[in-house]
């Protein structure tokens, strides 16, 4: 088994424009390591997503002889603590340093976004005028409320549900309670998506430090490990347009199973969940697939409250890519949070939580990444 | 820093706002050749597996249904449904007049989807109905011509 036994997010998330995407990445590893109770000079192995991996350990002074680069978008992270998960446990790597830093607001030192018009988006979605994640997640929406009865006010009350929690969360960027009208009356962005419905674009980063079960009960560090518990990826397609059913994510479906069936548990053993939204219909895709609540029910499941803090299925408890943050690939913000609640160190603490599961997306539905992470008690540890 | 490259860094120019900027141009490649050869016709061609029997988009030579190379081009009756869609009221560049404007997915008689702008019909929730008929037509787009549906003709919409 294996676990995250460092966890930190760049000092100020929000509006930085005086620092570079690579030296969040860098902020955040360094805080991440002491975190740990472990000195840049025990990581062996590195993994990033957004810029190289090479670096960003060039950067720290580290010679990695493990290499992760997968970028799968917001989801990498996770399926980057997947991946060193495996590579621990097949020897291949003791200490994995996992990072995200992005400039997604201020755009310093961020890579170009440029559409290639030979790719296949390029080719068979552009020419229809996309212009960023609004233009294109959020196409399944109209065909879900048809199918399966979805309201406007219901997918509006996924960032009322947030900002409850955010409301305890001294740096999420928006902390003001909101109502289902305050949504609705809010500035269309791309019907039926008006802008409390979209998630924020920030700057900032994190980081994560992964190591054997063994090697973390040795650490010095005061803070408790969390276990691995189980894992899973999947990928669907490149295109938003290719979905093979609108009102699923064949991703998040396929990821969460083989995270539930690894980590032996199912979705009523889940004492705290984090699933990322980019977008208000994130968390109601997210809540069907992944088998929480039945198809056609996530809507009325968050208008009544039960995602709510004092709810049944706390979720999105920092807030959220709707009210925390989101600097692009929010991925590694999910993690942070789920780490957060199991250690007991929450803004908004839930109490008692053994059991934790992140569930990260990729792209326009075009990835996923799921973590069922846990406490020594739940890891049997 | 020289004056040129210190303005090549700062904020897009101000003329960017008032140039006309073209839509974008889709970049055939080889495996997508003939389904933009088709469309500079005025046809809709889609490939459809010999194998397997199912139709596919987008263009790629192998069939993603059964994995079988033994796949043909077709030209699709253009006819279809509006699946799904969402109206847009960011301006994409060469949208710019158009805000707000629908991108679609349709469902082509055929089996299967592609995105796609809705014309000939108001870009409103009121007007776009799912599942109501539409019909190809194409957009002529720098030196190629890109499909775009409309309304059925006699059609009730």
């Amino acid at each position: 088994m294996t676990a995250i036994v460092g966890a930190a997010e760049t000092e100020r998330i929000g509006i930085v424009p005086d620092i570079s995407a690579l030296e969040m990445h860098a902020e955040s590893a360094r805080l991440a390591v002491a975190d740990a109770g472990l000195k840049m000079s025990d990581v062996d192995g590195v993994a990033a997503a957004g810029l190289s991996p090479i670096a960003m350990a060039h950067y720290l002074g580290i010679a990695p002889t493990y290499v992760d680069a997968t970028a799968v978008g917001g989801c990498s992270f996770l399926v980057h603590v997947r991946h060193a998960a495996a590579a621990i446990t097949a020897g291949l790597a003791e200490v994995v340093l996992i990072t995200h830093g992005e400039s997604g607001r201020s755009r310093t030192g961020a890579p170009p976004r440029a559409p290639d018009p030979a790719s296949p988006q390029g080719q068979f979605e552009a020419p229809y005028g996309t212009l960023g994640p609004p233009t294109m997640f959020p196409m399944g929406v109209l065909r879900y409320m048809k199918e399966l009865g979805l309201t406007h006010e219901q997918l509006a009350s996924v960032p009322v549900a947030q900002r409850r929690w955010s409301a305890n969360v001294p740096r999420a960027m928006f902390r003001d309670l909101i109502t289902v009208d305050d949504v609705l009356a809010s500035r269309m962005i791309a019907y039926p998506m008006h802008l409390l419905e979209c998630c924020l674009v920030t700057d900032g980063g994190g980081a994560l430090v992964v190591t054997s079960a063994e090697r973390a009960k040795a650490l010095p560090g005061p803070k408790p490990p969390v276990y691995v518990l189980g894992t899973g990826e999947a990928a669907e397609t490149p295109m938003v347009s290719m979905m093979e059913d609108f009102t699923t994510s064949k991703a998040f479906r396929l990821s969460s199973a083989r995270a539930f069936a690894e980590a032996g548990i199912g979705p009523a053993d889940v004492d705290h969940l984090m699933i990322y939204d980019a977008f208000a219909h994130l968390p109601i895709y997210g809540l069907e697939d992944l088998g929480f609540v039945g198809r056609g029910e996530a809507g009325a499941f968050i208008a009544e409250g039960n995602t709510s803090p004092g709810g049944r299925l706390p979720m999105n408890t920092n807030g959220g890519g709707l009210s925390y943050t989101h600097t692009g690939m929010y991925g590694m913000f999910l993690v942070q949070e789920a780490v957060r609640q199991l250690r007991g160190e929450a803004a908004a603490q839930v109490p008692d939580v053994n059991v934790s599961l992140a569930q990260g997306v990729g792209g326009m539905f075009m990835a996923a990444g799921t973590l069922v992470l846990g406490s020594a008690a739940a890891a049997g540890a | 820093m020289s004056a040129a490259s210190e303005a090549a860094t700062s904020a897009p120019p101000a003329t960017s706002a008032t140039r006309v900027v073209p839509k974008p141009v889709p970049k055939p490649t080889p495996d997508t050749a003939p389904y933009w050869e088709g469309t500079a016709r005025g046809e809709l061609r889609i490939q459809r597996c010999n194998s397997c029997e199912r139709a596919y988009f987008y263009p790629r030579p192998y069939c993603p249904h059964c994995s079988s190379d033994d796949v043909s081009w077709t030209t699709a009756t253009g006819r279809g449904r509006l699946h799904t869609y969402l109206i847009s009221h960011r301006p994409a560049p060469g949208f710019g007049d158009q805000v707000p404007y629908a991108i679609a997915v349709v469902e082509l008689e055929e089996g299967p989807r592609m995105m796609a702008n809705i014309v000939g019909v108001e870009n409103t929730p009121e007007a776009l109905m799912l599942d109501m008929p539409l019909e190809v037509t194409f957009e002529e787009r720098g030196d190629q011509s890109v499909p775009v549906f409309r309304p059925a003709a006699g059609s009730a919409s």
